[in-house]
């Protein structure tokens, strides 16, 4: 058992952060908001590629004679805005490199790009938007369908690159192109890479900072503008920085340590800040990891989160992209609004109680709580990993679920991964059989599914007040579907370790 | 209401809106109503939020939009109407549940139908509705709340909702960046900032009148009177309908 159990039942003692450094920094919180210098160019494609070349003489990052420090997401922003510096609290029309929409946000975004352009206006660059349909898929709700055609036609029309289209419903499978939820098919895709600008309609888009990038959520009118322009004006936000050491225990995720942090610093805590994850334990960790911690720092209000590129992201990107990236890095002398710092062998497995992820408790605190299903899957919790993660539990405990156990796999790799790889000490076995030998629901087609509730008819939406274990990233009052529903937030692990008793379950009963 | 706004408004930029344009409904009661300060000369009148008969969609059919200048002048204006209180982390899916979100804001139709269901995702302790049954309005055009507001999703369904139901401003103690963010680009919503705890010491249906000049929200049910922040740079965004109308109005991008 951990050394902490007997000492404290307070999830977090404030010996967890050793070192909380509040850094004075005033300055950035005098700029005005929208300070928006007056410029008539009209932006065209030829201003960007003229000035392209450019950048590589700027670039101050790695220079050596750096005047002013800057902290990683200042860098990419700065160079975005071709720029020698940026500073915190400053507007900047940063240049786009990659722009995300999906069926939820696609349509009116196509609404304000087509009213403010022109009926006939272009995209600013066919090959930067991606488009990918994910949320509201396999569902009879005649209005979603119709928003999957609407994104459909706007491609077609604007001869968009890349869009990942469905168009048999009854078999997903039939559609090769499609991948399914929007950050995890970015990833795998190779739409994600280091040093670059990436914004999505959607707030989870700041997933994509575990490539070492600026990514963040707008909303359709930014949307709208960035589709004729290519850039968008963006407040470079100062950066909270988490320095994460220890040796990771074998019964905790990804998932433990964000809602370590927002229960430590809560769901405003990171409020138009960006979130710089550092320390020997997030180096250790996959890309599949990382991105489930840059997923939620949104949960915390924050802007951006970002993982430094490393070996272990080059080689994710091996076989994944071919455009070139040039990875940046905070500057040693960088300037960090505070710092915070845990030794993650001393964290146990968490949850976020309902109805907020900051409602941080130890799973085994919740041991009483008595559950009635079991969600695995969403951006969050739904990836390769995650599902690995689960079958080890179930394989460990070799018992059947007690509740019903709904598996979503995030995208059509994801799915193929839980039917095709073996699960390390199964014999062979894959995650979905592991999963069917346990009770639980069949795997289901790759979407966002019930994690946003949906239209009625989604699959595992909570259509009752039940109580839900979930691995998914927000626990809001209805926002599984039912608005007397509660969700408990967890781990993959804690998931699977719930499901197998009915209750809130610290996943130590089955994997030590 | 709306002849007497027409008649006011000397030089009418703000019909650059984002807003989708359409039919206005005159037989709605508007429930608020806004006092261009006249002590100082209006070059423009601020319109958005401010009638639920959308005063600005129908001016926007009879005016071309040719005739907008850049104008650097500050409109002041008041708003006053009923507050709807809410608590802390109002989230988007309380502002507008997911479930809704197939509604394709920048379609007119749908934009009023989102707004019928403006924060209609609030548990059932909040046991005054928000708007009532069979009605596509809110009789209370100011939401106050507490911290964090509008977080979670990037949603700008959320602020269109509360715009489309007739929610002219919201005073909370903090706001999730996205959401100020769509507020902002949208024009749809004022997101302004109280200076304390005003959701503790206003009550569902008190009459409020807010100051934006003054940065002011007087409570005149209570009798008491609290401090706003300033809106700063985000007000004549706002005030012009959004961020393209603002970027057309001051001469950014060209007007079309």
């Amino acid at each position: 058992m951990n050394s902490m159990a007997s000492s404290t039942i307070a999830p977090n003692p404030a010996s967890f952060i050793a070192n909380k450094k509040h850094l004075g920094f005033t300055a950035f919180s005098t700029s005005s908001q929208f300070s928006i210098p007056k410029c008539n160019r009209r932006i065209s494609k030829k201003v960007c590629s003229v000035m392209a070349p450019q950048q590589s003489e700027r670039r101050p990052s790695t220079t050596g004679s750096v005047k002013t420090a800057m902290t990683m997401t200042e860098k990419i922003l700065a160079r975005a805005s071709e720029k020698t510096q940026l500073s915190p609290g400053e507007n900047s029309w940063v240049n786009i490199d990659i722009l995300m929409t999906h069926d939820v946000c696609g349509p009116g975004s196509f609404g304000i790009f087509k009213k403010e352009f022109g009926q006939n206006a272009k995209v600013w660059d066919r090959e930067k938007i991606v488009i990918i349909p994910d949320h509201y898929i396999f569902t009879s709700d005649e209005r979603a369908n119709r928003n999957v055609d609407i994104l459909r036609d706007f491609c077609k029309e604007q001869n968009i690159k890349y869009f990942y289209d469905i168009k048999d419903l009854s078999d997903f499978k039939a559609n090769p192109d499609y991948k399914g939820v929007c950050h995890i098919a970015l990833a795998q895709e190779g739409h994600c890479r280091p040093g670059e600008v990436l914004l999505g309609t959607d707030s989870h888009t700041c997933t994509a900072g575990a490539f070492g990038q600026f990514a963040t959520g707008i909303g359709n009118t930014d949307a709208g503008f960035v589709l004729g322009a290519g850039k968008l004006l963006l407040k470079v936000p100062p950066t909270l920085r988490f320095v994460m050491d220890g040796e990771m225990p074998n019964y905790l995720l990804a998932k433990d340590l964000i809602l370590q942090i927002i229960g430590e610093i809560s769901v405003s805590g990171a409020t138009y800040k960006s979130m710089e994850f550092v320390g020997t334990t997030v180096e250790s960790l996959t890309m599949e990891e990382r991105m489930t911690l840059c997923n939620m720092v949104v949960e915390a209000g924050g802007k951006n989160g970002v993982v430094p590129a490393d070996s272990t992201t080059f080689k994710y990107l091996e076989d994944k992209t071919s455009v070139a990236y040039e990875p940046v890095y905070s500057d040693e002398q960088a300037r960090f609004l505070s710092e915070y710092r845990f030794d993650v062998s001393k964290l146990e497995p968490l949850v976020a109680k309902p109805h907020s992820p900051d409602n941080r408790a130890l799973a085994r605190e919740c041991k009483d709580v008595k559950i009635d299903r079991v969600y695995i899957g969403s951006c969050t919790g739904g990836k390769t990993e995650d599902f690995m993660a689960a079958a080890k539990v179930f394989l460990a405990s070799g018992k059947k679920v007690k509740v019903p156990t709904f598996l979503v796999p995030a995208t059509q790799k994801v799915w193929m991964d839980v039917y095709g790889l073996p699960v390390p000490g199964s014999g062979g076995k894959t995650c979905s059989q592991i999963f069917e030998e346990a009770g639980c629901d069949t795997p289901a087609s790759p979407n966002c599914g019930a994690c946003l509730g949906g239209p009625k008819d989604t699959y595992a939406r909570m259509n009752e007040p039940t109580v839900c274990v979930s691995t998914t990233n927000r626990n809001f009052p209805g926002r599984m579907g039912h608005k007397e529903g509660q969700i408990y937030l967890a781990s993959p692990y804690t998931a699977a370790a719930s499901a197998l008793t009915g209750y809130v379950t610290d996943p130590r009963e089955f994997l030590q | 209401m709306a002849a007497s706004l027409l008649s006011l408004s000397p030089n009418p930029t703000f019909t650059a809106s984002t807003k989708p344009s359409f039919s206005p409904s005159y037989h709605t009661t508007p429930h608020f109503v806004k006092f261009p300060n006249t002590s100082q000369t209006p070059t423009h009148l601020i319109v958005k939020p401010l009638s639920t008969h959308s005063p600005r969609a129908s001016l926007s059919s009879i005016i071309p939009r040719a005739t907008a200048t850049p104008t650097t002048s500050t409109t002041q204006t008041s708003f006053h109407g009923l507050c709807y209180v809410v608590g802390d982390n109002i989230d988007t899916d309380q502002i507008i549940p997911a479930e809704y979100l197939t509604l394709v804001p920048s379609n007119p139709e749908e934009y009023e139908k989102l707004g019928s269901y403006a924060l209609i995702g609030l548990p059932s302790s909040y046991t005054t509705r928000f708007i009532e049954p069979n009605e596509n309005k809110t009789k209370y055009s100011i939401v106050i709340g507490g911290y964090n507001f509008g977080c979670g999703s990037s949603r700008e369904h959320a602020p269109v909702a509360l715009g489309a139901a007739g929610v002219a401003a919201v005073v909370a103690e903090s706001y999730a960046r996205i959401f100020f963010r769509n507020s902002v680009a949208t024009g749809e919503v004022y997101p302004l900032e109280s200076e304390g705890r005003i959701c503790e010491e206003c009550r569902t249906g008190d009459t409020i009148t807010i100051e934006l000049a003054e940065s002011r929200l007087i409570n005149h049910t209570t009798g008491k009177e609290y401090k706003l922040k300033p809106i700063g740079d985000a007000g004549p965004v706002i005030e012009a309908g959004g961020i393209f109308a603002y970027a057309r109005k001051t001469g950014m991008i060209p007007t079309n």
